[in-house]
């Protein structure tokens, strides 16, 4: 990333759409959208004070929604360019409130509320779509419940539970741990208020709120209005502390994840969604699985798949150090359903091919390996730059010209063209670059063969 | 060496990072303190070093204060060095007149609680700055012209398609193999999946194409002998048919592919009724015997084993793909595949993976820990799922071999000065992020020489490798940072060879000089990474702004 952001030759348009695509193979007119940021670029260094002082929390698409950010906020910490962005949806001053926080906390004087979009026009001979993909909605298959236990993730949620910057720094906390912490300190933050209001009253009184309180049910005082207040106030409290009280020894016991699942093609291989296989999926399945058994060498996994699928360079070595040093199990076989049993512990039901039982098995933390769908807007984007997409939505190319799209002079890479890993993605990228500069050199070359 | 002391004049820089520093560390403290420093005679604090007014002021400073040295305290140099090095050299001082010290990332940001300690820390860290700052000395980049030519060595569908990307770009290409004809393992097989295309077909247009441009030479049944120089510079010597030739080359492409392996003494293998999947490919192309009604193919033989661990990649793809073929010319004829695991990765190949199962290819699993057994009319397999042996007629069985490293690789290793894995494969630069590159500049490589691939991932990489080397191509010479390995002390060096042998990048080699053998940097080669001036037992490698001076500086400053 640093590298693109600093190169001479390269002009950056993040935070950017292409609207219009017009011309052909070495001489395209592309129109682009600049979404306005509401923060000049050239004056932001990226210090962050401002996402410091905004008071809009918002949940962080980074983070998969597992952490919260600030209304004006950079993308990630390492993004390029490090400029921040004002997400005019939650943005207050945006939304006509009060606030402009942000500017006068800006010491380099970037944030402007007034800032539009601009419209770019660009003149290239080729055009490369590398739009990547999304990860499958693991919520459309009803019998491993997503959506209902909390403690089945995304393998991209995931990613982020073990990142080190991620939301838990790091631990493998479990989604319904988390829940409980916040729940807890929720309460705890609604006890010191009310502990205060209290703390007035009893100095009024001078009385501690438990024994006014005791004399109060005993019938004392039933006709002082504020006395009547006071009473109303503490039991609102008590109401709370007992709740919180009984959270806090729940808390007590949690522990990290240790028991691991990951199920293999959600998505991926089953005909209801993609029939295809996403190719990367075994592998950072393992990649977890190891991981998470470095940050807690307790951590035993179970992978559960049809096939392992570990062909790249190195890949089954790297499998087969997962299994001997890293307490990861192979399981054969596709996964019934998934329920939820006592402490939110997910249940996996499956068929063994190998003992060909039907078994169940308690874990603390499923992670569910997700398919490599095509990204959203793929086909209104297809459509713009004017190129052809395959059945599964992903640009057409041929094997003989894997990067060639159907139209001269747009070329695709990486996982816009279909499912690859970061070492194929990054090689196709070469290659996609290739056929774009033999285009773009072109006429130089007609030009020499006119002089000759 | 003192009174030349005197004549230094560094300027300290001490960056705010708006509060990310001054938040944390008492900033008036440290300017005071940088005051002191030796050599010291001007000290400013910026609100944002980096912003277009920071840059200005060190400008200012520079040419105002007529410093020599400057050092910015700042935040990381993986970011913010080249920024401030060029704007020195706009300043009119030379870029490697310039110290960067990170109080930021590394002080800071991870002392957020102890402003105090924090800004002892930043003292040491900018002391240290100042200390090696003093002793700096100016360099220039370093710059050599590149040949306009590339090598392509190795003539299967990867190098011939490099060699014509290369030659669309309008840039000369040598392309050299060692068999009589170009096409590799395409000349061998039938028809290609998941297309179908005809094997011979595509090797034929291709060699068309690439013996009918004029950019293009091709010597076949070549070797390439010799290889020296380095990056832009190569002398390339090749023995052809027509004699010995001696080119100039600017970079260089590996596509010796693979071969595949053959299984003696496995599985009974025969070359007749127990063959290989290449063998396969060639009855299939001539047209399968009506007689063949039963085929059993057996995956993983020779791969995934101790012996050779890897797996194959592109094996069972080859199986689904001739498994349909046959029933495509003995529609009655029976296939099972015995497999551990399908590795019908990605779109196309899950996609010929389910369609062979409606063409009625047979599946079985197998236990490597209990094989299947050939026997004189049958294979006999246990199966899982009904848990007990299994006999299959067989009237061919065939065996699915990897593609294993060529036998000449380690040859072909040596000449280039580039490294082969375990396996015998060529070993990129970065397995994620430069799989197309050698960690040293210059050499690339593509297809099966990298690790099996199958023709879509062949042709990609052989376009990927062309477009990697393109980029010296095309800017016509090569500049490198100057902070690399020099022969300093030229009578220390024995020329004994440690640094050659350590050396990833191939930037070292042994010359014979008047004074005896001695080591050698090929400056444009070199990346820096010290390996070398760190091995050398007798001091005679130095790296430049690296220097031992340097450090020992900087680690008496901080013990001080
Ligand atoms: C959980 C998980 C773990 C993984 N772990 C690994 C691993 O360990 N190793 C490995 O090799 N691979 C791993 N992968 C695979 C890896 O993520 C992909 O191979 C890689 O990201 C593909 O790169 P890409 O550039 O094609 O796509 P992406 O990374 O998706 O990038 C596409 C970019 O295009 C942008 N974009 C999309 N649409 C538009 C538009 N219309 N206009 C402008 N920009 C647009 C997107 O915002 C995005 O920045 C993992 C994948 C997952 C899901
Ligand atoms: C049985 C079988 C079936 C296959 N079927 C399919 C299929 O259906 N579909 C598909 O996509 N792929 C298939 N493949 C894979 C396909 O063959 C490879 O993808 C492709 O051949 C790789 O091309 P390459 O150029 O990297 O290597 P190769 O084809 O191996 O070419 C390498 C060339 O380099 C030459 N060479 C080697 N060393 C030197 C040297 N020192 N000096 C000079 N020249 C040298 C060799 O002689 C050869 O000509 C199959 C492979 C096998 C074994
Ligand atoms: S591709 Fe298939 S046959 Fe080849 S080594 Fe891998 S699993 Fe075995």
């Amino acid at each position: 990333m640093l590298d693109v952001g600093r190169h001479p030759n390269i002009e950056l348009l993040a935070y950017s759409e292409v609207e219009n695509v017009e011309g052909e193979a070495g001489d395209f007119k592309v129109t682009v959208r600049r979404k306005t940021r509401y923060v000049e670029e050239d004056k932001c260094t990226g210090c962050g004070a401002c996402a410091e002082k905004c008071p809009t929390v918002v949940p962080d698409a980074f983070n998969e929604g597992l952490g919260d950010r600030r209304a004006i906020y950079s993308y990630f910490a390492q993004g390029i360019p490090s400029t921040h962005t004002i997400d005019p949806d939650h943005c207050r001053q945006l939304n006509g409130k009060k606030c402009g926080i942000c500017a006068k906390t800006c010491q380099a004087e970037a944030i402007n509320f007034d800032k539009e979009d601009r419209i770019v026009e660009l003149n290239v001979g080729a055009i490369i779509v590398a739009a990547g993909y999304d990860v499958f909605d693991p919520g459309r298959i009803p019998e491993y419940r997503y959506n209902e236990i909390p403690n089945v993730v995304t393998a991209i949620e995931f990613e982020r539970l073990l990142s080190a910057s991620g939301p838990t720094g790091g631990h493998m906390d479990r989604p319904s741990d988390r829940a409980v912490v916040a729940e807890i300190e929720a309460l705890e933050k609604k006890v010191r208020k009310s502990q205060k209001a209290l703390d007035k009253l009893e100095e009024k009184f001078n009385e501690p709120s438990a024994a006014f309180y005791k004399k109060f049910q005993a019938g004392q005082y039933q006709d002082d209005e504020d006395r009547q207040k006071w009473a109303d106030k503490y039991a609102a409290h008590l109401a709370v502390i007992e709740p919180l009280e009984e959270l806090k020894k729940k808390a007590a016991g949690f522990t990290v994840a240790k028991r691991l699942a990951f199920i293999q093609c959600v998505g991926s291989r089953d005909f209801r969604f993609y029939p295809f296989c996403s190719g990367y999926c075994c592998m950072h399945s393992i990649k977890e699985a190891m991981i998470a058994h470095e940050h807690e060498p307790e951590t035993t996994s179970s992978i559960f798949g049809m096939d392992i699928r570990a062909v790249g360079k190195g890949f089954e070595e790297y499998k087969i150090r997962g299994g001997n040093n890293s307490n990861i199990t192979y399981v054969r076989g596709r996964v019934a359903e998934i329920t939820e049993g006592p402490n939110n512990n997910p249940i996996v039901t499956y068929e063994d091919t190998r003992e060909r039982k039907v078994k169940s098995q308690e874990f603390d933390m499923v992670v569910l390996a997700t398919a490599c769908a095509p990204i959203k807007g793929i086909a209104a984007l297809a459509k713009t730059v004017g190129v052809e997409l395959d059945k599964y939505n992903f640009i057409k190319t041929s094997s003989l010209s894997p990067v060639d799209t159907t139209t001269p002079g747009i070329f695709v890479c990486g996982c816009a063209e279909s499912p690859m890993d970061v070492p194929e993605s990054v090689a196709q990228a070469s290659s996609a670059a290739e056929r774009a500069a033999e285009i773009a050199f072109q006429p130089e070359l007609e030009k020499e063969k006119a002089v000759a | 060496m003192p009174d030349k002391k005197e004549d230094i004049r560094i300027g300290v820089f001490l960056c705010h990072c708006g509060s990310n520093i001054a938040g944390y560390l008492n900033m008036e403290e440290l300017e005071e303190f940088s005051k002191k420093l030796p050599h010291v005679t001007f000290v400013q604090r910026n609100l944002y070093s980096c912003s277009e007014g920071g840059i200005n002021e060190i400008k200012k400073g520079i040419k105002e204060q007529n410093l020599n040295r400057v050092v910015v305290a700042s935040c990381t140099p993986r970011t913010h060095e080249p920024l401030f090095r060029s704007s020195c050299g706009e300043a009119g001082l030379n870029p490697y007149l310039f110290e960067m010290v990170n109080i930021r990332d590394q002080c800071s940001w991870v002392h957020m609680q102890e402003k105090e300690d924090g800004t002892t820390k930043a003292k040491d860290l900018i002391r240290m700055g100042v200390a090696k700052a003093a002793l700096l000395e100016p360099q220039e980049p370093i710059m050599s012209e590149v040949q306009i030519r590339a090598l392509v060595i190795g003539g299967g569908i990867a190098g011939m398609t490099a060699t014509l990307a290369f030659a669309n770009r309008g840039y000369e290409v040598v392309l050299v193999e060692k068999e009589e004809a170009l096409g590799g393992m395409l000349n061998h097989l039938s028809k290609l999946g998941p297309t179908m295309t005809d094997a011979s077909a595509l090797a034929e247009e291709k060699v068309r194409a690439v013996t009918g441009h004029s950019k293009i030479t091709v010597f076949t049944k070549a070797k390439v002998t010799l290889v020296q120089g380095f990056i832009g510079k190569y002398k390339v010597d090749i023995e052809t048919e027509s004699g010995n030739k001696n080119i100039d080359i600017g970079v260089i492409v590996v596509a010796t592919g693979g071969r595949a392996f053959v299984p003696e003494g496995l599985y009974g293998y025969d070359g007749k009724r127990v063959i290989t999947q290449l063998e396969l490919e060639v009855l299939l192309k001539n047209g399968l015997a009506s007689a063949i009604k039963n085929v059993v193919m057996i995956q993983c033989v020779g791969s995934r084993n101790e012996e050779r661990p890897y797996c194959s990649r592109i094996c069972c793809q080859t199986a689904v793909k001739n498994a349909m073929l046959i029933r495509e010319q003995n529609p009655d004829a029976k296939v099972s595949i015995l497999y551990r695991d399908m590795q019908m990765y990605g779109v196309e190949n899950e996609e010929m993976f389910r369609d062979s199962k409606v063409k009625r290819v047979r599946y079985i699993n197998y236990d490597p820990a209990n094989p299947p057994e050939v026997e004189p009319d049958n294979v006999r397999v246990y199966h899982a799922l009904l848990g007990r042996d299994m006999d299959l007629a067989a009237d061919l069985v065939v065996l699915s071999t990897p593609i294993v490293a060529q036998d000449d690789a380690n040859v072909v290793s040596q000449l280039l000065r580039v490294p082969i894995d375990e396996n015998g494969f060529f070993m990129e630069g970065h397995v994620k992020l430069k799989p197309l590159d050698f960690a040293t500049s210059g050499i690339f490589l593509c297809g099966s020489a990298r690790f099996p691939a199958n023709i879509r991932e062949a042709v990609a990489q052989g376009l990927g490798a062309a477009s990697r080397a393109s980029i010296p191509l095309a800017k016509g010479s090569v500049v490198v940072e100057p902070i690399i390995s020099v022969l300093a002390n030229e009578d220390a060096c024995r020329g004994c060879g440690l640094c050659v042998a350590l050396c990833p990048y191939g930037a070292l080699e042994i010359q014979n000089t008047e004074k005896g053998r001695k080591v050698h940097v090929i400056d444009v080669a070199c990346k820096g990474c010290g390996v070398c001036a760190a091995t050398c037992y007798q001091h005679a490698l130095s790296i430049n702004s690296f220097t031992d001076k340097q450090i020992e500086a900087q680690v008496e400053a901080f013990l001080n």
